[in-house]
């Protein structure tokens, strides 16, 4: 099967170079992979093509710019950056991005794997269905949850209020702070499963020879262990931010961006302009840019930990 | 056993998957054939959900569809209600109007949105129908005026209007010491009464609500906002330069009283205030169980009241009063209100117009449009029904028809909804202090500047 494949493989390799021209098997390779080649050509490269496009118009969702569509170059850009909301939604987006992805599922996660290295099977399969649960949630279940934790009559006011303590209206007050918690609770157990695999593969004799050779625990960590996960991290930390960027529906349900502009992060500033102010061409336009800072990101990670992906 | 291997068993599912994936996607020449056989089904889009517009789809249930069945027995009329918050409800419309395989016959619009949605080719011109419809010539001429689009064509058939007031309780407030029946003259005896309020009540009462979230959507801006902003010397949009004024005294004085409001802890708690339910929970619970002194409101919340409405409170009438909203400082003509109302529209992909057509007419006859008022609770379009003895018996309806001699109507021009929706968010970032009133009114400039372009904009 496997061998199957390979010979496939060399084909269309050959063919797409253009050598042996009459190989009977490259026409079939490419009828076999057409299907698949037009439906990613009609679902993922033309919308992208589409958003490029629209985000260079003034299409509107109503009204008179429905209809008639004009190129209006830069100035969804312009505006956008002239715009004080967007700035604010990328302050946000960046404090959201730290405490929740960073800070929170990244050094959490990480911690949790560490914590459960080398423990005892069922400490770490109990621990392990734990965290992975809220990870197995859906997105739009776990916000619900966190509302009913936290709202006004919610769980946690109750408990307040049973031990003699007034109800703060937690998701009013304290806004940011309280998605930051709730998405780190949805997404740390992903983290966490990601370190697992890379320390799991680091050689207990590297470590072991460093504790004879002297090494404290930290310095074992620090010196031996984290270089050598490097790369987990760097994956890992690309992964989760690009997941972080876009997290719309656990902000919606449980803030709606609110109050105020205290957790309008871009996704949710994007929804606002395309479908609340009826913009839908500066609305392409801001998830451009949202896109361009995931690169960014990315990028960044790359470069400052030297690693090759 | 042979015979079923795994690979086999694989590339079976692989061709099902492929089966039902094709499948999905021929959708659109399946609901082609589906019309057809559908030819005799007219679908009706408006908002439900949280006990909204319940009366509407009483009226439709057992009133106009049971006629209109009878008159065409092999035609079926479906209900395609939309549950979303009322800023949702717009944004969702528009998308629907955009296909023939999801547009419905017939669409409920709110007027505002009339102007916008028929400049994007989304609804059907109805001149020609209603040229041989004696009975448009009924409805109100100001009525009227929120249905025709900027090109001068008619696109809906208005079926209620209403005014916005303050809804008092009697009760709460001659506790706090305010003589009743209550008649605030400026802004400042409103701000008097709710300080009374909170001063001599119980904490669980709020003094004094207003829509103030974006969530609320048209209803910050309109019920709230503009209830303001048309008590001070300067409208939203002058109507002789046809621009839109976005620098004014009457703009800053606004944001500056809807600050106070909650600068002074007047208002609800933001939790409350700032979620898409809050006109629910003001109306069907805190207002029935006397937690709520003041609500800048509309007419149609007796329709909540009912013995068929949402939340059923019969001593609503005895207990309320439905007070004028009065100018800032009391100048003429004293008081003031706005009007909207919501029509009845045929998208322009509908593939039944002229069943549509028929169905709007029976709807909007003079009996059928006083049973939804009855129901609904809000004021007629029609000059004929408004004189009606069990209309003009109906409880406040003589206070509400009353502000209707100072009422205001939403400037119908292109990119009112854009900058509806600007309101809406400097409200809510006002309330929530994250911006002074000053900073409202600098970002309101800047952004309706942006919005409807340079030369449509004038300060005062």
């Amino acid at each position: 099967m496997r061998a199957d494949v390979q010979t496939q493989r060399n084909q269309i390799g050959s063919s797409s170079i253009g050598k042996k021209k009459k190989d009977p098997t490259a026409l079939r390779s490419v009828l076999f992979l057409l299907p698949s080649w037009i439906l990613l050509l009609i679902f993922f490269i033309g919308p992208i093509l589409l958003t490029f496009y629209f985000s260079f118009t003034n299409l509107a969702l109503t009204g008179t710019q429905a209809q008639n569509i004009e190129f209006v170059g830069f100035q969804n850009f312009v505006s956008m950056f002239e715009d004080p909301t967007f700035r604010i939604s990328v302050m946000k987006t960046i404090v959201f991005l730290f405490l929740s992805a960073i800070v929170g599922q990244q050094i959490l996660g990480f911690l949790l794997a560490i914590l459960m290295k080398e423990k005892n099977p069922t400490f770490r399969r109990l621990i392990g269905i734990i965290v992975i649960a809220g990870w197995v949630t859906p997105e739009i279940v776990v916000a619900f949850c966190w509302v009913a934790f936290l709202n006004d009559n919610g769980t946690l006011n109750m408990i307040l209020n049973a031990i003699g303590l007034e109800s703060i209206t937690w998701l009013y007050t304290f806004p940011m702070i309280s998605v930051c918690i709730a998405n780190i609770w949805h997404g740390t157990a992903f983290s966490m499963m990601v370190f697992q695999a890379s320390l799991d593969d680091v050689p207990k004799t590297i470590e072991e020879a460093a504790t004879i050779d002297g090494a404290s625990r930290l310095q074992v960590l620090i010196r031996i262990i984290l270089p050598m996960v490097k790369g987990s991290i760097v994956t890992n930390m690309i992964l989760v931010t690009l997941q972080t960027l876009g997290v719309f529906t656990l902000i919606f349900t449980m803030t709606g961006g609110g109050p105020g502009t205290s957790t309008q992060t871009l996704p949710i500033f994007m929804y606002n302009q395309a479908f609340v102010n009826y913009q839908l061409g500066y609305g392409t336009a801001i998830s451009l840019v949202l896109l361009v800072i995931g690169i960014i990101a990315s990028l960044f990670y790359i470069r400052s930990m030297k690693v090759k992906i | 056993m042979r015979f079923f291997s795994w690979r086999k068993m694989i590339g079976l599912m692989m061709a099902m998957m492929f089966c039902l994936v094709a499948a999905a996607c021929s959708d659109g020449s399946a609901s082609e054939t589906d019309s057809e056989s559908a030819e005799n089904e007219i679908s009706i889009t408006y908002r439900s959900g949280g006990g909204t517009n319940k009366g509407l789809t009483d009226w439709l249930n057992e009133e106009v569809i049971p006629q209109f069945e009878e008159e065409h027995p092999d035609v079926n009329v479906k209900l395609a209600p939309l549950e979303v918050n009322e800023g949702d409800y717009f944004a969702k419309v528009s998308l629907l109007l955009q296909s023939e395989n999801t547009a419905p016959d017939i669409v409920t619009e709110d007027t505002f949105m009339v102007n916008s949605d028929a400049s994007a080719g989304y609804l059907e011109p109805l001149d020609e129908r209603i040229e041989g419809w004696d009975e448009w010539d009924s409805i109100t001429e100001n009525v009227k005026n929120g249905v025709i689009a900027q090109d001068g064509k008619i696109y809906g058939v208005p079926y209620n209007t209403d005014s916005r007031g303050l809804w008092y309780n009697k009760e709460l407030l001659e506790q706090a010491g305010v003589e009743v029946p209550w008649e605030p003259k400026s802004w400042d005896d409103i701000l008097a009464a709710a300080t009374a309020v909170k001063e001599n009540l119980p904490d669980d009462v709020v003094p004094l609500w207003m829509n103030s979230g974006k969530a609320t959507g048209e209803a910050t801006s309109m019920q709230t906002f503009q209830m303001l902003l048309y008590g001070t010397d300067d409208p939203l949009y002058d109507h002789e330069s046809q621009k839109w004024i976005v620098e004014s005294d009457g703009l800053l004085d606004s944001f500056k009283f809807i600050d106070t409001v909650y600068e002074q802890d007047l208002g609800p708690e933001l939790s409350q205030v700032l979620n898409g339910q809050g006109g629910t929970v003001a109306y069907q619970q805190l207002m029935p169980q006397g937690k709520l002194a003041i609500g800048l409101d509309g007419i149609w919340q007796t329709g909540n009241w009912h013995e068929d409405g949402a939340a059923p409170w019969p001593e609503a009438f005895d207990t309320l009063g439905f007070a004028a909203m009065p100018t800032q400082n009391g100048e003429a003509p004293g008081t003031t209100s706005m009007s909207g109302g919501w029509a009845l529209s045929i998208p322009a992909k509908s593939n039944s117009k002229d069943l549509a057509w028929e169905f709007i007419k029976l709807a909007s006859t003079k009996e059928n449009n006083l049973k939804l008022q009855l129901k609904d609770g809000n004021l007629t379009p029609r000059e004929d029904v408004a004189q009606e003895p069990e209309y003009l018996e109906m409880e406040m309806f003589e206070e509400a028809s009353s502000f209707l001699e100072n009422t205001h109507f939403r400037p119908a021009v292109d990119k009112y909804p854009n900058v509806s929706t600007v309101i809406q968010t400097l409200v809510e970032n006002v309330v929530s202090d994250k911006i002074t009133p000053e900073e409202a009114v600098e970002q309101y400039k800047q952004e309706v500047t942006e919005i409807v372009g340079e030369d449509l904009v004038t300060s005062k």
